[in-house]
């Protein structure tokens, strides 16, 4: 600062339009009773195969929906569709990553209180999804087997955003001499305590694990709003 | 790479704030930039003066401070520097900590204006 300068003070957060966005999503999403998840990982770690997967085992029991996020194509939606579940593609053009309000556009026609979980799958992308939140309850973050132990520590700021890591492709491990204790000390440094289950969403290995850790925190996520006398779906096993 | 579009937000920030203020003249906008907020801060620095063309911005300075990591520490009771973003653990005990209290900023603090 030069003599000839004074400084005004000001105290603003430069994302607080989508922390405005994000925060009306949750309030949304809490009172019609959906849990929502979100999945960030690096292109390739295979988001869309185990969402496919999820949404084709929780529809059994539960509505699901899925928003998915890419640069370009619907290749993604159409995979997903597969599992019946319906499913919205967002497509972003340059961005390298959702934003609140893609959400709150996608969701335009929905009926959330139809709903049971919501899936948003980001833009492959381990840097810029870590600074925006979509409102959603959950952020898995995903590493694959092939993409080596140390990601966490090249990424520390992905993981921290994050709730839980999913291991991906984990029949692969063996081929690919994957160190499962390496990978978990890499995510303990950057995150102590983190959760990390190990799943394949070709073989089915881990699933019924994941799928359980959504239902116990979708139940934990509910109880505040039960008692609030919002809408109460019957429990899981 | 999205420190293009965080230096928009900037820019329309600082402006909005401006014009709040019966439009004052900005020479620089101080922000603080967490090591843990997802932003480069180089990166930020270079579009910023991309983001400021044709605006009334136009050859203003952005001044960043970098805010390092702190955690609680339950083992010393207290605030501490994390050990680093590669290992987040208190730099003094070593106890392993993921509550950070510190080091996720993207404010706006400051707009440096013509006495």
């Amino acid at each position: 600062m030069s003599s000839k300068t004074r400084i005004i003070e000001v105290r603003q957060n430069v994302l607080k339009q989508n922390d405005v966005v994000a925060r009306a999503l949750r309030q949304r999403f809490h009172e019609a009773g959906i849990f929502v998840v979100s999945l960030v990982s690096s292109p390739g770690a295979g988001k869309t195969a185990l969402l496919e997967k999820t949404l084709t085992l929780l529809q059994q029991e539960f509505r699901v929906a899925a928003l998915v996020g890419d640069l370009a194509t619907e290749n993604d939606a159409v995979r997903l569709a597969r599992s019946q579940a319906p499913v919205k593609q967002i497509i972003t053009g340059t961005v390298c990553h959702l934003e609140a309000a893609m959400i709150q556009n996608a969701l335009e026609g929905w009926n959330l209180d139809e709903l049971d979980f919501l899936f948003i799958e980001n833009v492959g992308n381990l840097v810029c999804p870590s600074s925006y939140d979509l409102g959603e309850d959950l952020r898995l973050v995903l590493m694959s087997v092939t993409e080596g132990e140390d990601k966490p520590l090249k990424c520390p700021t992905i993981f921290n955003s994050a709730d839980a890591a999913v291991i991906t492709k984990i029949d692969l491990a063996t081929a690919v001499e994957f160190n499962a204790a390496a990978a978990n000390r890499s995510i303990q440094a950057v995150r102590p305590g983190m959760i990390a289950v190990d799943v394949s969403a070709k073989s089915g290995r881990g699933m019924e694990e994941l799928l359980g850790f959504l239902h116990s925190r979708r139940n934990a996520a509910r109880v505040p709003a039960a008692s609030q006398g919002a809408k109460a779906f019957a429990a899981p096993d | 790479m999205h420190e293009l579009s965080i230096a928009m937000s900037i820019v329309d920030l600082a402006q909005e704030e401006a014009d709040r203020r019966g439009g004052i003249q900005i020479k620089a906008v101080h922000l603080r930039l967490g090591l843990l907020s997802g932003v480069v801060k180089d990166a930020l620095l270079s579009s910023y003066d991309m983001a400021c063309e044709d605006t009334p911005l136009q050859g203003s300075r952005l001044v960043v401070e970098e805010v390092p990591v702190l955690v609680f520490c339950r083992q010393c009771d207290t605030q501490r520097p994390v050990h680093s973003t590669q290992m987040f653990c208190c730099s003094e005990c070593g106890t392993p900590t993921g509550e950070i209290v510190q080091g996720k900023e993207l404010v706006v603090v400051g707009l440096e204006v013509e006495k």
